[in-house]
Parts: structure tokens; C-alpha cells; sequence
């Protein structure tokens, strides 16, 4: 039974370990800060890697070492050892605390300063089940809404309650997908109608949820064109598979142009 | 304190009385905690099998949606959340937190401290009935107009709070509420028990550094109940007034649901959050701690090798309890919540994998120059430290917010919490079930189901959880019914469907459990007082042990738990009730 344990346990160690290894599960990435959230991730898969196989190894061997042969010897009389018992403490503490201080700073570029001035401003309003996302046109102001005003079938502007009595509201759009010109640092403002939801980009390694009551503000950067697709990543009901929407990174011109002719639409 | 039930102790006044004879009494609403810890097992035996069919049937619509399921019938995507709020509630609810302390301990902590019972045999009976209501009112959920509720366990308003959020949001949601509230009662009353029997009961000898650490596992897990479900409790009768009273707790002013106004204002989604993993995050060591003592005594016990560092152990479970209150924000990170706060949450959660290595590394410890035994309990007691260390070294990258933006809400979280509180703990079980089942009814479970059970078991629960890894990697969301929207999602559908046929396996192996755990109790070997050549009380005691435990009886208790092979002793082990002197340590 010890060799069967060694090699069950060596054997669920190791095509573990081949299949995180043996393919790109990771989205490719587009952001300005998924090469740091990226290496972060890189480091501490070495290093709990590491331990992993070593435990697992050491488990597997010692069960099977020290089986019992079924000879008369005794098995060896020992309560513990005070300096082991010290150094295993002393080297988790090092590498586990180790491991936080080198990725704090990762969270704090992240999280601890809003977006830079220049960020282009976009609202993104998650309810069931889609995701709306408004651009405040020339005046960058977003016009006021009012939950009294919000009626999600006539889509777009109505969707969101966007009062058209304010003058800030006069050239916002509302689009379900979004836009956003490459290399350029985007200023979110997340907002939840209903339940709670969390805009998810894996490609961007980003993440946040949209809160009832709050507005949070995050901010990122998209520095490869194309289709990127957004999930939703906190439960909101019986549609939250299928909510969903993409993000269409394009060049600062095409941008341009589009917004341009989103706001034309309008008048 | 170390000795406070002598032979001329205040003994709670029902054990002086002869056992009861009436059925009624005897096994229905029995005062006797080894009754009272069966009672608490079949009701987690209960559940889990609803569980476990529960989560068989979420697997097998998510890789065949539209396939129609024995009882089930085609399962629709709201049916499918309603599914996993349940798994989720009763296996954490009425299976981890129910089977290991209140079933096991409550059998085996008054007889592994020599104590004829609980300290109050009463309230005992009434936290295994309150339970039992619980568990009934919970069950309800499901047969109410709109069925059980879709919200998760884990339950956030607003979608929890407002009845129109979605199916279930109604009177399932009010049922699942009640039961909860009633469980935290329940679970207040029992860790009173458990702490007041652990500090007062203790037979004479029985110092708490004597105690084995099953006892201490119970006592601690205890102290954190009393602490933990309060704020539960506090947070569901919140939620229940905010559903039906009008109140605004968790719910702000403005929001708009399925197009109608909702007439609220002024509350905040996050305080539930807040309230709930305050809870939430000591529950998660409610359920693992036990296992931890019933892996450290079985490890020991058949390794015949004293426990690695004892005292390290007692400590390591006070520092992950203590530790345990102080990293609840690590399940939100993402919720909005100041990123400042993020900071501390962090350190302390990695800070809390230290006593949680210096476990595994005394495990290892107590294994080295043994002479291990496979027995089917000391195979589940090695499984439980394998999925110990494969689960939580998922957690340092949890517990690092820039790395939690990626995997935060992915299967890579499902995989981090089943592999370590679900199967971890489920393996503790297992293993207390193998180790004193010959104690509760006098025969031993069959050897060789019992090795078929784990191999299938211990494979079984690898192939389901470890893909789940490679899925959050590739941003797999949770609670998704089905893959086929997010189209990123379809080319991972095979591997859902490798997880499927994994579970589909391992849920059968546990039906040679079932066979072997009700075949045994009439048919097994009849097993001697003593059977695994252990030293802790139970094993000192009559198979089973009579009404009082001791017949009358009160040991006294001379060294510490885990004296095996004690140079120069008859025997490779010595009991704690035993005399003979053994070497100082």
C-alpha cells in the first residue's frame, strides 16, 4: 500500500504540475498593467510551485519509507524538535510575507491614485443582464440620470436614465460596446441599476464590481487594438451567463471618427 | 481548572440518572451527547447525499444544457443557480460545519477528556433539534412558490434583498434566511456546550496540554462558533427586515429593478458583505480545524509515533483561529471596498499560511521514522494532508490583490475552497467515520471497501478540482449555467466536461461508502475495546461505551495522548490511563 500511495500521490503531482505548465491558459494580455500582475503571478506560481512539488514529493516518500515491515522494531521515540520547529517558521514567514511586500506595490499602481488628467472619461453601467457604457461627448460631462427616467427596453440613453433636460446630457452617447482608442488611459466610473455586477476583462486583467448606491472610479490602458470580449463576474440572477459584452480597442482616428459619428446620430 | 470533575464533582444531574428506556427518549429526544452526536451525523449524512446529487446534476447541465435529468428534467439557468445556492448552503451549513464538530465532537470530546457528558445535556438536545428545524425550513426553500433562492451562499444583496431580483428572491429567500438565523442559534448554544464541557469536565489528569488534539481542534473551532455566527445571525435578521419590514440596510435609494422603482434608500450592499465574511471567513475554519485534529491524531496514532510538536500544534490552531477573524476583506478585494484596507487584509491572510505550514510540516514530522500502518482511517488521515497543502497553496495568490484581479469570482477560487475546506475536510471525516465507527457500534467497517472507497476518493477528487485551476486561469467566471455565451468560455468546454465525468465517478465510489457504512453496522467483524492499538479515553471504555461512558467510572489520565513507542515498554503503546512513568519531553 505505501508504493501504491507514493506513486498515486507522485503521479497526481506531477500531470498537475505538466498541465499548468503544458499550455498558455492565460488570456493574452493588452494592458499597461498585466506585465506586472503577470510577473507577480509568474513568482508566486514558481515559488508555491515549488513547495507544492516538494511537499507532495516528501509525502509520498515518507509514507512509503516508513511503512510498517512488520518486524519487532519500534518506531522511533520523539515528541518534536524546537529549532525545526523554528526554522519552518522563520522560512514561511519569509516567503509568504516576502511574496505580499514584492506584490503590494503591483496593487497600489493599480489602486491607489485615480486616472491621470487627460484620461478619457467612460461610465459603465452593469444591470440585468448587459453592460452600457456612456461616453460624456465634447463638454466631458456625463448629463444627470434618474432611476425615474430608466427603462432598459428602449436601450440606449433610456436605458440609463439619462435625464435629456440636462445640458451636460445633450451630446453623451450610450453605445453596448466599448470603444476606446488604443494607448490611451481610460477613466472608469463602474455603476450598478439593479444587483451587483463586476465588469471583467480578462485581457486586460481587470476587474471590479459594479455596486448598487456606488461610484467607483478605476482607470486602465488598452495598448493593443482589436475585439476583446467582457464578462460579467459577480452573480446577478438568472441571466448572469449570458451577460456579456465586448471591448473594441481602434486606433485614435477610428475612434475619433466613430464617436463622431455616434454624436451626429444624435442631432 | 485541571481537574474540576473528580469523583465528588458536580456531575451534570441527568448522568447519575439510570439510561433512559423509553424510545422516545433513548433515541428521538435523547439527553446523551453520544445520541446527540449520531443524531448530528445522520443529519450530515443526509445532506450531503442531497448535496452531492445536487452538484452531480450542476455538472451535468453545464457541459449538456439541454439534457433532462432523472427528478430533474431539463434544468434552466435560474434552476441551475437555485442548485448551487443549495449545494453551496447545505454542504457548508449542514455537512462541514454539522458533521466534524457537532457530530464527532459531541460524541467523542466528553469521553476523550473523561466526562460522563456535555455540561448541559439539555440545551445539547435542543441545539440538535434547533439544527434539525434549520435543516427542515432550509429543505422547504425548495417546494415554496418560486423555489429555493438563486443568490449564491454566500447571499449578497441587493440581489438577496429584493424579492422582484430574480426567481427563488421570495419566499425561498426569506425560508433560507429563517433557517440560517436558526442555524447560528443552534451553532451559539453548541460551542457554548463544547467550551464550558472542555474547561469544566475534565477528568482528573486531564491538563489541557493532556488533551489530544481532536479536543483542542473542537475547542478552538468552538470559540470561533461562539464568536462567528452572532454576526451571521446579526446580518439575516438585517437582510429579513430589509425584505419584509421596509428597512434599509443593504439596500441604497435609486435602483431599478426588472423595470419597477425599488423603494428603498440610504443602505449599502458592501455592509452585508462585511458582516457575512466576517463570518464567513472563520467559518471556513469551523469546518477545516477538526479535520485537522482528527488527521494529527490518526497520523500519530498509526505512524506509532508521538505527535511532531505538540504544543507547535496547540498554537498553530490558536494563531490560524485568532488570524482567522482578522482576514475577512481577502473575499473582497474587488467589491469596492478601499483599496487601503486591501493592504492589511493581504498580509494578514498570507501571514495566516505560517501556522498552516507549521502543521504540514509536523505531519511530515510525525510520519518520519514512523512505523505507518495503512489502515483505511490512516489513509484518509495522509489524503486529507495531501489536499491540504494542494488546496491552500492556491491561497498565497489569492491573497495577493494584484493577483486576485484576474482570478477573483474564477473557478480558480472554486478549486482553491473545495480542494482544502470541501475535500480536505470531507477527508477528515471519512477518516473519523473509519477510526471510531468501531467504537459507536461495536464492529469494524470492511478493510477492503474501505481502500476502494479512498482510491476512488482521493483520485476522483484531484481529477475534479485540480482542471478547475487551468479554468480560472483562463478567466472561467463562477456560476455560470453555461459556457456557450462568453465565447472565450467555449474552447475550455472540454475540460468541463473531463470535470463532469470525474465527479459522475467519484460521486458513485460513494455509494461503497454508504453499502459499507450500513452493511458494517449489522454485518461487520466485531471489533475489540480497542482496536487500533490507540491510547486516548475512548479506547479505555466498553465498545460502545455505556450511558455514563466510564460505567460508573472516572479515569484518571497520567501523561499526554500520544505516547507510542516508548523505549523500554511492553507494548508500542501506553495508555493515558496508564501509570507506567515515561520519559520526560
Amino acid at each position: 500500500m505505501g508504493l501504491a500511495l507514493l506513486l498515486i500521490i507522485w503521479l497526481i503531482t506531477f500531470l498537475s504540475s505538466y498541465f499548468f505548465v503544458a499550455h498558455t491558459w492565460w488570456p493574452h494580455a493588452i494592458s499597461a498593467s498585466a506585465p506586472y500582475i503577470d510577473h507577480q503571478w509568474h513568482l508566486t506560481f514558481i515559488a508555491m510551485g515549488v513547495v507544492f512539488i516538494a511537499a507532495q514529493v516528501a509525502l509520498g516518500f515518507v509514507v512509503w519509507r516508513y511503512r510498517d515491515h512488520g518486524d519487532a522494531a519500534k518506531a522511533s521515540y520523539s515528541h518534536g524538535n524546537n529549532k525545526l520547529e523554528l526554522t519552518w517558521t522563520v522560512l514561511t514567514a519569509i516567503l509568504f510575507l516576502g511574496l505580499n511586500a514584492i506584490g503590494s506595490p503591483i496593487w497600489a499602481a493599480e489602486r491607489f491614485h485615480s486616472a491621470d488628467t487627460g484620461a478619457m472619461k467612460v461610465e459603465v453601467t452593469g444591470l440585468q443582464f448587459a453592460w452600457y457604457f456612456r461616453y460624456p461627448g465634447p463638454d466631458n460631462k456625463f448629463g444627470r440620470t434618474r432611476p425615474d427616467l430608466e427603462d432598459a427596453s428602449l436601450g440606449g440613453l433610456s436605458a440609463l436614465g439619462v435625464d435629456s433636460a440636462d445640458p451636460a446630457a445633450k451630446d453623451d452617447v450610450v453605445s453596448g460596446v466599448l470603444f476606446l482608442p488604443v494607448n490611451r488611459e481610460v477613466d472608469l466610473t463602474l455603476r450598478a441599476q439593479d444587483v451587483i455586477h463586476s465588469f471583467f476583462v480578462p485581457a486586460m486583467r481587470f476587474k471590479q464590481d459594479a455596486v448598487p448606491g456606488l461610484m467607483i472610479h478605476m482607470h486602465f490602458r488598452p495598448e493593443q487594438t482589436g475585439d476583446y470580449e467582457i464578462a460579467c463576474a459577480e452573480l446577478c440572477g438568472l441571466g448572469h451567463y449570458k451577460m456579456h459584452g465586448i471591448m473594441r480597442v481602434v486606433s485614435e482616428q477610428e475612434y475619433d471618427q466613430w464617436l463622431a459619428a455616434r454624436e451626429a446620430d444624435k442631432q | 481548572m485541571t481537574q474540576a470533575h473528580g469523583p465528588a464533582g458536580a456531575a451534570p444531574a441527568t448522568v447519575h440518572g439510570h439510561a433512559p428506556t423509553g424510545f422516545i427518549r433513548k433515541y428521538v429526544f435523547s439527553l446523551d451527547h453520544k445520541v446527540i452526536g449520531i443524531q448530528y451525523y445522520f443529519l450530515a449524512l443526509t445532506a450531503v447525499c442531497i448535496g452531492m446529487i445536487l452538484s452531480l446534476a450542476m455538472r451535468i447541465h453545464m457541459v449538456w444544457p439541454d439534457a433532462s435529468i432523472p427528478f430533474f428534467g431539463a434544468i434552466k439557468p435560474e434552476q441551475y443557480l437555485t442548485l448551487m445556492t443549495m449545494h453551496g448552503t447545505i454542504m457548508v451549513f449542514f455537512v462541514l460545519t454539522t458533521a466534524p464538530q457537532s457530530g464527532f465532537g459531541n460524541y467523542f470530546l466528553p469521553i476523550q477528556i473523561g466526562a460522563p457528558d456535555m455540561a448541559f445535556p439539555t440545551l445539547n438536545m435542543l441545539s440538535f433539534w434547533t439544527t434539525f428545524v434549520s435543516f427542515a425550513v432550509m429543505i422547504a426553500a425548495f417546494f415554496v412558490a418560486g423555489g429555493a433562492p438563486l443568490s449564491g451562499w454566500t447571499n449578497y444583496p441587493t440581489l438577496s434583498a429584493i424579492p422582484m431580483a430574480g426567481p427563488g428572491e421570495g419566499l425561498g429567500e426569506d425560508l433560507w434566511l429563517i433557517s440560517i438565523a436558526l442555524f447560528c442559534v443552534a451553532s451559539m448554544m453548541g460551542a457554548l456546550n463544547f467550551i464550558t464541557t472542555t474547561l469544566d469536565l475534565r477528568a482528573k489528569g486531564m491538563t489541557l496540554m493532556r488533551m489530544p488534539l481532536t479536543c483542542w481542534s473542537w475547542f478552538i473551532t468552538a470559540i470561533l462558533g461562539l464568536l462567528a455566527f452572532g454576526v451571521l445571525l446579526a446580518g439575516g435578521i438585517l437582510l429579513l427586515m430589509d425584505r419584509n419590514l421596509g428597512t434599509s440596510f443593504f439596500v441604497p435609494g435609486g435602483l431599478v429593478v426588472s423595470g419597477v422603482p425599488v423603494q428603498h434608500s440610504g443602505g449599502s450592499p458592501l455592509l452585508w458583505q462585511h458582516l457575512f465574511w466576517f463570518f464567513g471567513h472563520p467559518e471556513v475554519y469551523i469546518a477545516i480545524l477538526p479535520g485537522m485534529g482528527v488527521a494529527s491524531q490518526l497520523l500519530s496514532t498509526f505512524s506509532r509515533k508521538p505527535i511532531f510538536g505538540y504544543r507547535a500544534m496547540v498554537y498553530a490552531m490558536m494563531a490560524i483561529g485568532i488570524l482567522g477573524f482578522m482576514v475577512w476583506g481577502h473575499h473582497m478585494f474587488m467589491s469596492g471596498m478601499s483599496p487601503y484596507s486591501a493592504f492589511a487584509f493581504s498580509f494578514m491572510t498570507m501571514a495566516i499560511g505560517v501556522p498552516s505550514a507549521i502543521k504540514t510540516f509536523n505531519w511530515l514530522g510525525t510520519m518520519w521514522k514512523g512505523k505507518i500502518r495503512f489502515t483505511v482511517p490512516m489513509l484518509f488521515a495522509i489524503g486529507f494532508v495531501s489536499l491540504f497543502v494542494s488546496g491552500g497553496l492556491s491561497g498565497p495568490f489569492l491573497a495577493q490583490p494584484a493577483i486576485d484581479i484576474p482570478l477573483h469570482d474564477t473557478y480558480f477560487v472554486v478549486a482553491h475552497f473545495h480542494l482544502i475546506m470541501g475535500v480536505a475536510a470531507i477527508f477528515g471525516i471519512f477518516a473519523g467515520t473509519y477510526y471510531w465507527f468501531p467504537k459507536m457500534y461495536g464492529r469494524m467497517m470492511n478493510d477492503a471497501l474501505g481502500k476502494i472507497h479512498f482510491v476512488m476518493t482521493f483520485v476522483g477528487a484531484y481529477c475534479i478540482f485540480m482542471p478547475m485551476h487551468y479554468l480560472g486561469m483562463a478567466g472561467n467566471p463562477r456560476r455560470y449555467s453555461q459556457f456557450t455565451e462568453v465565447k472565450y468560455l467555449a474552447p475550455l468546454i472540454p475540460i468541463h466536461k473531463f470535470i463532469t465525468y470525474a465527479a459522475i465517478i467519484t460521486v458513485s465510489a460513494q455509494l461503497i461508502f454508504l453499502f459499507n457504512f450500513f452493511w458494517s453496522m449489522k454485518k461487520g467483524k466485531t471489533a475489540a475495546q480497542n482496536p487500533w492499538e490507540a491510547t486516548t479515553l475512548e479506547w479505555t471504555t466498553a465498545t460502545p461505551p455505556p450511558h455514563d461512558n466510564f460505567g460508573g467510572v472516572t479515569p484518571v489520565v497520567y501523561h499526554g495522548p500520544y505516547e507510542y513507542s516508548v523505549p523500554g515498554a511492553e507494548k508500542d503503546y501506553i495508555m493515558q490511563t496508564d501509570p507506567t512513568p515515561v520519559p520526560a519531553h
